[in-house]
């Protein structure tokens, strides 16, 4: 039964799901950028834009920004339903979460095309 | 339910196994790391840019004390957040799920996560 309607996929399985297959590509994402800068060293510009001028890492990139704003969604409203009690508090928290991802989506889609 | 029975919520006075320990630093490194997003955007963006934007982010990564600092403290808390998560994927297979092994479980995510510290500490300075 659907009792929240803050919630991501407005059911808590649905969310669990959600969040390890957000989980796994941001830690994917995560292990290709660190073996990219240790297998780099003395990186510089070119390198760097080349690497994200390659289409299959902005599709990588965009599949990690997205997950990136579903997986805080999802643990800051987990955060906020269990610390914060009075309903206007909550709600003025997960707003500012809510707004803070779409903006770095945005965000995230322009600094990986707009270069 | 009685209301009588007595209640301890005082943190103070409760100590904490380790896989609660474990458990309470992966929200805690969770809120860090959103807090911590506007930098990471903030240097992605910038080292992307243009050419002076890359070499503004290398050398505020390799010479600003407080830059350092702070990727060292996200990157800290990345590297415990994705070991603690890797360790929440095992045990919702149903492993390490008996005292001894979350326990012990615990003991590996924590100590992988000093040592991942230290390396990014030595990577960073």
């Amino acid at each position: 039964m659907v009792t929240s309607i803050t919630s991501f996929g407005r059911s808590g399985l649905y969310d669990w799901l959600v969040q390890r297959i957000t989980a796994l590509v941001l830690g994917c994402y995560t292990v290709f950028l660190v073996v990219f800068f240790l297998s780099n060293p003395g990186l510089n510009f070119q390198d760097w834009t080349s690497l994200h001028a390659q289409l299959p890492v902005r599709i990588f990139s965009l599949m990690a920004l997205f997950s990136l704003g579903a997986h805080c969604w999802i643990g800051l409203w987990s955060v906020s339903t269990d610390y914060i009690k009075p309903f206007g508090y909550r709600f003025l928290f997960q707003v500012v979460v809510g707004a803070a991802m779409f903006i770095y989506i945005v965000w995230g889609i322009q600094l990986l095309w707009g270069f | 339910m009685s209301k009588k029975r007595p209640v301890n919520l005082d943190l103070t006075t409760i100590q904490l196994p380790l896989p609660a320990l474990t458990s309470i630093l992966h929200r805690v490194t969770g809120v860090m790391l959103f807090v911590g997003l506007i930098f990471f955007f903030y240097v992605f963006d910038l080292s992307l840019a243009n050419e002076a934007g890359f070499n503004t982010v290398k050398s505020l990564l390799t010479q600003h004390f407080g830059a350092k600092f702070i990727a060292w403290g996200l990157l800290t808390a990345l590297s415990f957040h994705l070991l603690a998560g890797v360790k929440h994927l095992i045990m919702d297979f149903g492993y390490a799920e008996t005292l001894k092994s979350a326990n012990l479980a615990a003991k590996v995510v924590l100590s992988s996560c000093v040592i991942l510290s230290i390396l990014v500490g030595v990577w960073l300075w």
